[in-house]
């Protein structure tokens, strides 16, 4: 009712759900420490990080099914710390799709909307299956036993089961982990279609991070109980803030040093053997802290002579990729990287072999100098 | 081909010959025996008669006693065993829950036949009886009572209703209870939706057991019975082993598989129904 007053454009900036300083302890250990996050109205955000990050706690803070030891959780501007995961408008996609194997597929998806009192009647349940059942592609199975179904098959029908109760948020908890490759990259875009589609502010948890990349519209990328950094795919390939995104999203090479100079817009680091690599660092460091330079393949040219920042290279091996071509190169003081290589700067340069003396280069802003953690 | 045949029929051959000999071969006799005559000094006559059928009504109170009091001892221990495997399955810890099922299998350690003496004692005169009275609480006869054959076989049988329900709620997905939270269910309609329905199949298996067992009982109401409250068990060890008359008998005993196969009919039906048509429920 509040609502009603506030005017249009403020309810629609308001975040959905909030974790304010949540923390989670089982005893000494610690499996989230001090979440902030705010999650917008409708948008995609992934939970990216490896096995014991604090992503599936996150996500089930937000379920219900964890309290948190400190901190809050935030609802529609609620707080919800001690609403029940049944009093929630929140519906989770398990891992391994939790279905009810006694009931049929309708009766798996209608389950949620029979736990609502008053209960709606059965015609309204059914028009409301048939509808979800449409909407992952699967009309006409409701009959059907949850064990006939294939993998792909039970993920869509977890899927319906979530969304037909239409709740604020729908938690994915590492969803594909089960599929194959194909279907999985076949679910991804599935799953991306309909969140437009619905416009269900969707929550993924992934370890996987080009399916957060090509799914998310924004990536929180966690570790060690922590949020690291949250951001676009785009800005969190582009400025990492820290080493372990720059590592974890896309590929890049590292070169640890000791920063030595500050200047406007450029950080020195000192490298092996007196070799300096200038770059952007997207977070102050100061002078005489140890730091890693973080040069994308892509972003390393390699050519038969030098220009700009460059190293003398031998070719040790290469990988054809199609439309790129990747480099292994040593350089005696930088050690081995990676430098990828388009076809069209093949074309003109020429190919290289391994064996191959050749020098690699890369323009001033290309380097970022990230802290190391 | 030929060869892999032989060698199957090897390895089942020993099995085949013990069920052949120690089942199908007695349950002929006995069918056989049952249209039979009882000898002048006992034992079986060939004849072919229905008399034994027409007479079994001689023995209404055994086939009345073990068609109440075993249907009413498997409720009882079901009634009592669900909380317990519930408790010791989802409520436990998992260094206590090994604790407490050892405590359920100790009593199996000692002969049913002692532990049925103890109860003589404890629902005779001088037992429980008497404490009674000396609370002011009157002085009950409890010792061969139905009411003492009751308590016996639901002391007796308990343990074996526990294991089927524990371990199918022990195998029950914790995750199904969580999607059903997730989904606005509160606990108690979460365990009428979901534990209850997918713990049938142990319930059945610990009904089915328990009541097969009862059905053919005959220690406990001997002991606790004192002769008044008797089986179709303690018939039959009547009818075979005092007054010979191993027709009648085998009549009594053929009645007896009759029912059991009524039951263990209806068992697979029902446990087929709530599988939900999935063939891989047995009877264990």
């Amino acid at each position: 009712m509040e609502s009603n007053l506030k005017p249009f454009s403020e309810t629609q900036a308001a975040p959905i759900a909030e974790l304010r300083g949540a923390s989670k302890h089982y005893g000494a250990v610690v499996a989230a420490e001090g979440l902030n996050l705010a999650i917008r109205r409708g948008e995609f955000l992934s939970f990216l990080g490896p096995s014991g990050c604090g992503k599936t706690t996150a996500l089930r803070m937000l379920a219900g099914f964890e309290t948190p030891t400190s901190g809050d959780i935030l609802l529609d501007g609620q707080r919800v710390n001690d609403v029940p995961p049944h009093q929630r408008p929140v519906n989770m996609v398990f891992q391994h799709y939790a279905l009810f194997p006694h009931l049929t597929v309708a009766q798996n998806i209608g389950y949620g909307l029979r736990q609502r009192r008053p209960r709606p009647p059965e015609t309204e349940i059914a028009r409301a299956v048939d509808q979800a059942l449409e909407t992952v592609r699967m009309p006409g199975f409701g009959p059907r036993r949850i064990w006939e179904m294939s993998g792909g098959q039970q993920q869509r029908v977890a899927l319906a089961r979530a969304i037909v109760n239409q709740p604020k948020l729908l938690l994915l908890d590492e969803p594909m982990a089960a599929l194959d490759k194909k279907l999985r990259r076949e679910m991804q875009i599935e799953l991306q279609t309909l969140q437009r589609q619905l416009g269900i502010t969707f929550i993924l948890v992934t370890h996987d991070q080009e399916e957060a990349l090509s799914m998310s519209d924004r990536i929180c990328i966690m570790r060690g109980g922590r949020i690291v950094q949250v951001g676009s795919p785009r800005e969190l390939y582009d400025r990492p803030t820290t080493r372990y995104v720059a590592d974890f999203v896309g590929k890049s090479n590292f070169f640890a040093g000791k920063v030595t100079k500050v200047a406007a817009g450029r950080t020195e680091l000192a490298v092996a053997a007196g070799r300096q690599i200038a770059g952007v660092a997207p977070v102050d460091i100061a002078v005489g802290q140890t730091a890693t330079a973080s040069l994308r393949p892509e972003q390393i040219a390699l050519s038969r002579e030098t220009a700009g920042q460059t190293v003398p290279v031998e070719v040790i091996n290469r990988i054809f990729l199609g439309e790129h071509t990747e480099y292994l190169v040593r350089n005696i003081d930088l050690g081995d990287f990676l430098v990828l290589v388009s076809r069209q700067a093949e074309a003109s340069e020429g190919g290289f072999e391994p064996g191959d003396q050749a020098f690699a280069s890369w323009t001033d802003g290309a380097a970022l100098i990230l802290s190391d953690d | 081909m030929q060869r892999r045949d032989l060698k199957t029929w090897l390895f089942l051959a020993p099995a085949g010959a013990w069920f052949l000999c120690m089942l199908v071969l007695p349950l002929i006799v006995v069918f056989v025996f049952s249209f039979g005559e009882r000898g002048a000094a006992g034992g079986y006559v060939p004849a072919f008669t229905f008399d034994n059928f027409l007479n079994l009504g001689a023995r209404w109170a055994a086939f009345k006693n073990t068609l109440i009091l075993a249907p009413l001892g498997t409720l009882i221990c079901l009634l009592i065993a669900y909380p317990l495997a519930y408790f010791l399955a989802l409520r436990t810890s998992p260094r206590w829950r090994t604790v407490l099922l050892i405590l359920v299998i100790v009593p199996f350690w000692t002969s049913i036949l002692i532990r049925s003496y103890a109860w003589i004692y404890l629902l005779g005169g001088q037992g429980i009886p008497s404490l009674l009275n000396a609370l002011g609480l009157g002085n009950p006869r409890l010792i061969n009572t139905p009411f003492a054959v009751l308590v016996g076989i639901v002391y007796g049988y308990l343990p074996l209703m526990v294991f089927p329900i524990y371990v199918a709620l022990e195998r029950l997905d914790k995750r199904l209870l969580e999607a059903s939270s997730d989904l606005g269910s509160p606990p108690w309609r979460s365990f009428l939706q979901v534990t209850l329905p997918l713990s049938m199949p142990g319930v059945a298996t610990g009904c089915m057991l328990v009541f097969i067992l009862l059905m053919g009982e005959f220690l406990i109401p001997a002991m606790l019975g004192g002769g008044k409250v008797f089986f179709i068990g303690n018939a039959l060890v009547d009818l075979f082993l005092q007054s010979r008359n191993w027709a009648f008998g085998s009549a009594v005993a053929v009645a007896l598989v009759l029912v059991m196969l009524v039951t263990v009919a209806a068992y697979l039906h029902f446990t087929r129904r709530w599988a939900g048509g999935r063939d891989d429920v047995s009877l264990m």
